[in-house]
């Protein structure tokens, strides 16, 4: 076991963001000019990043595999951004966002990140709001807010249902202006494929020109990973189809411990799977538990008669609905945080009440919210969602309730950073969803957003510094030294090997697989048993991936399936990491569900006596186990519960 | 439901292309274009087949990624979507679907139905920004901006640069896409300082770029799948003729 030290500053938890600043190394500026920073990756942490990095002056190269910097999986995000701006005077102040954020991570996450994430949300809605992001605003001209799952004030900040694009092309505008300046050099379908490794520090990366399939070597004095989380693993999810984990999984297998992987967020208002042909799953924003409430049939016959399409919700009387998480969380009601309400949903359908052709979803009913207010206000505020919604499934839910169940959306784990985000890889840094720090086995509505553009804005290029003044005196570095030409030469060998299998199966019908075996035995519920076959599956899969898999066209030239091919091969890795962490974690915990765990009302039974603790799991090479690290999370500031929000 | 696909194919920006036709059998009315074309491409690769390359990522209509000129019209045919939120049933069965890339200048093709539209970015990099740096910018609400002001400058600033008005304008005109940007900081109080300057440079580089002028078809307004106004090209002339006086 290797030693692991979060760096957290001494000091008490509201001092030590500001002592750090204050008595960290900083890199002056004729300096900053001589150093080159790689940002992998262009959504909202990596542009965010790599736009305040080059106004500080440093060299930065950014990579996307898409079109375009704008098109980064951010841009989805809908419903908001949480900051404790206390604007509504209703009790909010960053101690208190904070405390939500730890007990909503159900006290998985480490209490100096967080407090430091929540001090800095308001300074991201200044940033914003200056840079022409268009906030929904009041009447009155100031800015407007709404509730979100987890809290009991309104903090959340948003742009009607498009916050994640407005704020993406708030950091792609900063990022554009720098490209223009000549401080950043932009790589447009581009897409890492290895860390490049000199004397024991990360200097450079090896990608792939996606349109001509030529191997390229880039240096940097330090490389920053921002290539977001790994929720396609499981094939179906609300993630853009290009959105992978081969960065993160090339620098584990470099040496950066990986965090928490088990801990995957399932988000409970999606639309529900409808056929086996079906490439994604579409989120609807949480946002749109502020108005509507969830339901399913109260009596089995009435929930049999509607997936037999002999009875409508509408003809449902009141009296035989089952609002199900009114009725078990008054407290919070349908504002519980994501995990609760994805667990309820299953309960309820688990035991057969549910709706829908195939019994896998429930009701969000607007009905009670547009007699209440009108149908103009309910369309000014999700209009777009609805429209989505009608798009997709066929039915208006103005009239009708919308159906909705879990999917998986988010992954909270990634790689293990310390207090400055750098990992166990001295010079390599991991930010945004990447990284595993914020959030701890659950993340809050409109957190993800805040914790991107935190990590890009505000903390990053600080802590960065630290790092790279040192390193002053280190000149650039030739793309031809060995242990450049030796990553280059094994990424080549990769694709070589991929292309030359020439089997009988396709690359999807191998994700697809991969994708059941996460869901049914690694997804919302699991046990010992399932994870431990789930990893016996994922090996044998892998070795058939690997003799019988399908690459067709050539390396040198645009290839779609020789991308997903790549990415599906490291994904095929990382399943088997999440299941041997779900299996070692013999607790429920927010999104990590093992039903041997619960209490006697069904809720996350947590052992904090044996597993509090960041499970940091270390590449031992190829065939070997992985070993386990502990970090321990230590609460002088939280008293640590059993999440209640009844 | 079956159909018949008549699809653009064409190696590189420097090879000739041509329409090949395939056959495609038990689509469900449920399923997504993309999802159709996701079919189509299995069984190109079961019979060692190239597949047939599209841009495509979030599909869920706000990456901008996806770009099918679709039966003549850019996303297809229906009102206020990209393709990926185009569905089978917006279909007949038995049609005859053709299937082709953006054609303008400015949007060279990479293969088959993708292209490349970096364009914009250099346009975006021409100005679509207020220059602030991070960090010293005064509260978020020291700045007081009517609802009706940022509601219409989130109108405009709903533009997610797919490049359907450039794909549908005769002239190949990239007018709505830099009005959008334009009048998005046009109307906020943030981007006035340097909207002269804006202007002037997005509007030239677009013109460098070899986009084509805009005639007031309308047709990109019909067609963008964020319903963006052609108004947006009144305040953008009204913004352009405003610097050239002052």
């Amino acid at each position: 076991m290797s030693e692991l030290n979060s760096k957290i500053p001494q000091g008490t938890l509201a001092e030590k963001w500001t002592k750090y600043k204050a008595t960290q190394n900083l890199v002056n500026p004729a300096n900053k000019r001589k150093l080159d920073i790689i940002v992998v990756g262009t959504g909202l942490a990596g542009a965010s990043a790599a736009a305040s990095l080059g106004e500080l002056g440093f060299n930065v190269k950014i990579f996307c595999y898409q079109d375009s910097p704008r098109r980064a999986h951010s841009i989805a995000a809908q419903g908001g951004i949480n900051a404790a701006k206390n604007y509504q005077n209703d009790g909010d102040s960053v101690y208190r966002l904070f405390y939500d954020t730890i007990k909503g991570g159900d006290y998985r996450a480490r209490e100096a990140n967080v407090h430091r994430l929540a001090e800095v949300s308001n300074n991201i809605i200044d940033q914003c709001v200056a840079q022409g992001v268009p906030f929904a605003r009041e009447y009155g001209g100031l800015l407007d807010n709404r509730s979100f799952g987890g809290a009991q004030v309104s903090r959340t900040f948003y742009a009607r249902g498009q916050t994640g694009q407005q704020l993406l092309l708030g950091a792609y505008s900063a990022l554009s202006r720098q490209i223009k300046a000549g401080t950043v050099e932009m790589h447009n379908r581009d897409e890492m494929l290895d860390l490049v490794i000199v004397d024991g520090k990360a200097r450079g990366i090896v990608s792939r020109n996606l349109i001509t399939g030529e191997i390229e070597k880039h240096f940097g004095h330090a490389v920053v990973i921002a290539t977001g989380g790994y929720g396609n693993v499981f094939f179906l999810s609300t993630n853009a189809m290009g959105s992978n984990t081969s960065a993160a999984w090339q620098v584990y297998k470099k040496g950066a411990f990986f965090g928490n992987p088990c801990f995957t967020q399932i988000h409970p208002t999606c639309i529900p799977v409808h056929g086996d042909y079906q490439s994604k799953l579409t989120l609807m924003s949480e946002s749109l538990r502020n108005d509507g409430r969830i339901w399913v049939p109260k009596k089995k016959e009435d929930a049999e008669a509607v997936r037999q399409g002999k009875l409508k919700p509408t003809q449902i009387k009141e009296e035989d609905r089952d609002y199900y998480l009114e009725r078990r969380y008054p407290a919070f009601g349908n504002l519980v945080p994501r995990d609760v309400a994805s667990r309820a949903a299953k309960e309820r359908c688990d035991a057969g009440f549910g709706v829908g052709t195939t019994g896998l979803a429930v009701y969000l009913d607007f009905a009670t919210s547009i007699n209440r207010l009108g149908k103009k206000v309910i369309e000014e505020r999700y209009g777009n969602l609805f429209q989505m919604y009608e798009k997709i499934v066929d039915e208006n839910p103005y009239e009708t309730p919308m159906m909705i169940y879990p999917a998986v959306h988010y992954t909270m784990g990634g790689v293990w950073v310390d207090y400055e985000l750098q990992t166990t890889i001295p010079g390599l840094f991991a930010i945004g969803e990447a990284n595993f720090s914020d959030h701890g086995a659950n993340r809050l509505g409109a957190s993800a957003l805040m914790q991107g553009l935190a990590d890009g804005y505000f903390v990053l290029p600080y802590t960065i510094q630290n790092y790279l003044a040192a390193d002053i005196r280190t000149p650039r570095m030739s793309t031809d030294l060995d242990p450049f030409k030796e990553a280059e030469k094994s990424v080549k060998e990769k694709i070589e090997k991929l292309m030359s299998i020439k089997g009988k199966h396709s690359v999807d019908s191998f994700h697809k697989r991969l994708g059941k075996i996460m869901w049914d035995k690694v997804g919302m519920a699991r046990t010992k048993q399932s994870c431990s076959e789930a990893i016996s599956e994922i090996v044998a899969l892998r070795a058939e991936y690997w003799k019988d898999v399908r690459v067709t066209g050539t390396a040198n030239e645009f290839n779609p399936e020789l991308e997903k091919a790549l990415r599906v091969a490291d994904f095929l890795e990382l399943g088997e990491l999440m299941a041997r962490d779900a299996l070692n974690r013999e607790e429920s915990c927010g999104g990590h569900f093992r039903e041997e765990y619960q209490t006697e009302e069904g809720e996350a039974e947590r052992h904090d006596e044996n597993f509090m603790y960041v499970a940091a799991w270390e590449y031992k090479g190829e065939g070997q186990e992985p070993a386990l690290n502990k970090e321990p999370l230590i609460y002088e500031n939280i008293k640590v519960a059993q999440r209640n929000y009844k | 439901m079956d159909f018949t696909l008549k699809i653009w194919r064409q190696e590189n920006a420097q090879a000739k292309g041509k329409f090949v036709t395939y056959k495609i059998s038990k689509i469900s009315e449920d399923c997504s274009f993309l999802e159709m074309l996701d079919q189509l491409n299995e069984q190109l690769v079961d019979k060692f087949d190239h597949p047939v390359c599209f841009d495509h990522d979030c599909r869920e209509g706000i990456c901008g990624m996806c770009s099918l000129y679709i039966n003549g019209r850019p996303h297809g045919n229906d009102q206020g979507i990209t393709t990926c939120q185009l569905h089978m049933r917006k279909f007949k069965d038995g049609d005859t679907i053709v299937i082709e890339p953006w054609r303008a200048k400015a949007f060279p093709l990479i293969k088959d139905l993708v292209v490349d539209r970096v364009a914009f970015d250099k346009i975006i990099q021409e100005g679509g920004y207020v220059s602030v740096n991070t960090g010293g910018v005064p509260d978020g609400n020291a700045i007081p901006i009517s609802k009706e002001k940022s509601d219409l400058a989130m109108d405009a600033a709903q533009c997610i640069g797919c490049g359907a008005c450039v794909a549908t304008c005769k002239n190949a005109s990239a007018m709505l896409f830099v009005s959008a940007k334009v009048s998005q900081l046009a109307l906020l109080p943030q981007g006035k300082l340097e909207a002269k300057k804006r202007v002037e440079n997005m509007v030239s580089k677009m013109d460098e770029l070899g986009f084509g002028s805009c005639t007031n078809t309308g047709a990109c307004e019909a067609e963008c799948p964020k319903e963006i106004k052609i108004s947006n090209i009144a305040r953008l002339f009204r913004e352009y003729y405003v610097s050239t006086v002052s």
